[in-house]
């Protein structure tokens, strides 16, 4: 049993038809429930729910508080490579675009450090494209000896590894593994994903429950919106969180719901979601995952952040730069371009003014 | 038999406490909030999870707005088993936290109900090595009993799940641990309102430990003077011995009052 058979169970559902059954009644009485299913979850996704949002924000609100307080962690991204040996038609670091391709050597790996601990910042998420032959285990256990010394907490965004290799991975320090399957539906991750070895979905679907397995602390999972059908890609992650928390009891489940933004390839997003189509995903997720964590990135403006901020959210990037480099020397090309642009102080600034603590480390075993 | 009510002290790892709210620090708006949410609720002991103590950074480390007169009691919120619990107490006190330590071991990530098992595996490696160990756990008398033995310095079972708010559900398994353990039982989590942590203290509970019914209410600084005064209460209440429960009001023509005629 993988989360493959789970989604499995769903792949026949007539979601259109289904959203047609939802009453408003349905979704109020959702709204109040204790403990959500995931049929009660697809009813806070269906487009008639968008009628209660305000509802679902208050009750999203009160339940974020109650389990997290009014905190939220900072973290950043490092991004140690740009090689990548993938096509995804979607990406700045795609193998054919001519962009400069960098890795940082292991004193540039100290700078970055240096230059973002200087912020305060404990929890690092580092990135690299996927080529182990540039970025390999043994590179990335390299510079996890060195972020030691600045961080708290490292977590790793990187091509799927098998359970062993993140066993090494959460032995030299690694706490956290992030993973996007990008798109769920299978017929359109074919499509996005011509050649190179991401092409095997199901070796990436399984890739956060080898996490699990491996005894990461934190898994943090999403689609890419934008590349499907948004209310279908949001279920399904929600149903692979459910899974993963449900067999893996001792993992912190989070998501992120990232918008596509433009990057060198020039993409266009096949489906275009609303900042309105954003928040009902987070809301929605908040019922039913309460305890979950959600991320959301400086992909997303400063506007837009500042007013999720009360509607669910437990993580939010800050100073964020996806050059390789690029917090200590001139950037190079990014892998996509950001939109929030404020540094670490003046997030916290920011937080502080609506009456948020913002934290900066909340891990440490080592 | 009413308890004497002078000089009425809690004593935990040899330290004398007079106040017997213990408050959490993990949800505040704002550090800042931590002085005066202390001095209005009058604890003395507060608890900071290690995990987001950072020596480093003066501005936001939680530990630098504990005032000086109160204990810290460092927590190793996030550990999944005793191993890891182990770690984080040890670097609780190599960052100079002092040697009290409320084990915390949780692996469960939905309801966060402690690992009774690996806490007692935690206690036991713990007050060999010295610490002040101040377990967190479901309130099962044989687990409290082996947390006894294994050295602990009081137990602490839960009210309801953490940050629920739903009061002393717990009340009848912890009322067994008030009888049957020796040491002090001090109800963490789940305690919502005032009125929930005087009636722990009516039962006969040594202390009381709140944070999300604090930092989350609309005036925390009220709030936690608010809980000051209920346990205190609760306390007197409970060293004043309350009159038994009367199901029916006292007859005024008794049924065997011809006995004595
Ligand atoms: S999304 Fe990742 S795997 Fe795909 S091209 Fe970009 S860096 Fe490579």
């Amino acid at each position: 049993m993988s989360v493959y058979d789970e989604l499995l169970k769903y792949r026949d559902l007539d979601f259109a038809a289904v959203f047609e059954q939802v009453t408003d009644d349905d979704i109020q009485r959702v709204i109040s429930k204790d403990r959500l299913t995931v049929f009660d979850y697809l009813t806070l996704l269906s487009p008639k729910a968008e009628r209660q949002l305000e509802a679902m924000a208050q009750q999203a609100h009160r339940l974020t508080v109650q389990q997290f307080g009014h905190t939220i962690l900072l973290y950043t991204p490092l991004y140690l490579a740009n090689y990548c040996v993938n096509q995804c038609v979607y990406c700045g670091f795609h193998a054919h675009n001519a962009i400069e391709r960098k890795k940082l050597t292991l004193d540039q790996v100290r700078a970055e450090a240096a230059a973002i601990a200087a912020t305060g910042l404990k929890h690092i998420l580092i990135l690299t494209g996927e080529s182990r032959h540039h970025s390999s285990v043994g590179y990335i256990k390299d510079c996890v000896r060195i972020l030691k010394d600045y961080f708290t907490s490292i977590s790793i965004e990187i091509y799927p590894l098998s359970t062993d290799e993140y066993s090494e991975l959460a032995a030299a320090g690694v706490d956290g593994m992030t993973i996007y399957q990008e798109t769920y539906h299978e017929a359109n991750y074919a499509e996005l994903h011509p050649a190179g070895p991401k092409r095997d979905y199901r070796y990436r679907l399984d890739a956060p429950e080898r996490a699990c397995q491996a005894a990461m602390r934190a898994v943090n999972i999403g689609a890419l919106l934008g590349l499907s059908d948004w209310r279908q890609e949001a279920f399904l992650t929600g149903v692979h969180a459910d899974y993963l928390q449900r067999n893996y009891l001792d993992v912190e489940i989070s998501m992120s719901p990232p918008r596509m933004r433009p990057h060198v390839g020039g993409f266009p997003p096949r489906v275009i979601v609303s900042d309105k189509n954003l928040v009902q995903y987070v809301l929605a997720f908040r019922l039913f995952m309460p305890r979950g964590g959600i991320t959301l990135s400086t992909r997303e403006s400063a506007a837009l952040r500042n007013n999720m901020l009360k509607l669910g959210i437990t993580k939010m990037s800050a100073g964020s730069c996806t050059a390789v480099g690029g917090h200590s020397e001139e950037a190079a090309v990014g892998q996509f371009e950001i939109s929030d642009e404020r540094s670490v102080a003046e997030m916290a600034a920011m937080l502080y003014a609506r009456n948020y603590q913002p934290v900066y480390k909340d891990w440490q075993l080592w | 038999m009413a308890k004497n009510l002078a000089g009425d002290i809690l004593t935990v790892g040899g330290k004398a406490l007079t106040s017997r709210l213990f408050l959490g620090t993990g949800k505040f708006a704002n550090n800042r909030l931590i002085p005066e949410v202390v001095s209005a609720s009058g604890s003395q002991v507060i608890t900071v999870a290690v995990r987001r103590i950072d020596p480093e950074y003066k501005e936001e480390n939680i530990v630098d707005y504990i005032p000086d007169t109160c204990i810290v009691m460092p927590n190793t919120s996030g550990a999944r088993n005793a191993e890891e619990a182990v770690r984080i107490a040890r670097l609780a006190r190599a960052a100079g936290c002092g040697n009290w330590i409320k084990i915390e071991v949780i692996s469960d990530n939905r309801y966060l109900l402690p690992d009774n098992i690996e806490t007692i595996k935690a206690t036991e490696i713990l007050a060999a090595e010295g610490f002040v160990v101040l377990p967190y756990m479901s309130p099962d008398l044989m687990a409290a009993k082996r947390l006894a033995a294994a050295g602990a310095a009081a137990v602490m079972p839960l009210g309801a799940p953490i940050g629920t708010n739903r009061g002393l559900k717990t009340k009848e398994m912890v009322k067994i641990l008030i009888e049957e353990v020796s040491l002090p039982v001090i109800v963490d989590a789940g305690i919502g309102r005032p009125s929930e942590a005087a009636e722990a203290m009516e039962m006969g509970a040594a202390a009381v430990l709140v944070n999300t019914a604090v930092a989350t209410a609309y005036n925390p600084v009220a709030m936690a003077a608010a809980f000051g005064l209920a346990v205190a209460a609760g306390r007197k209440a409970y060293l004043a011995g309350p009159g038994a429960v009367q199901g029916y009001a006292a007859a005024s023509s008794p049924l065997t009052g011809f006995l004595h005629e």
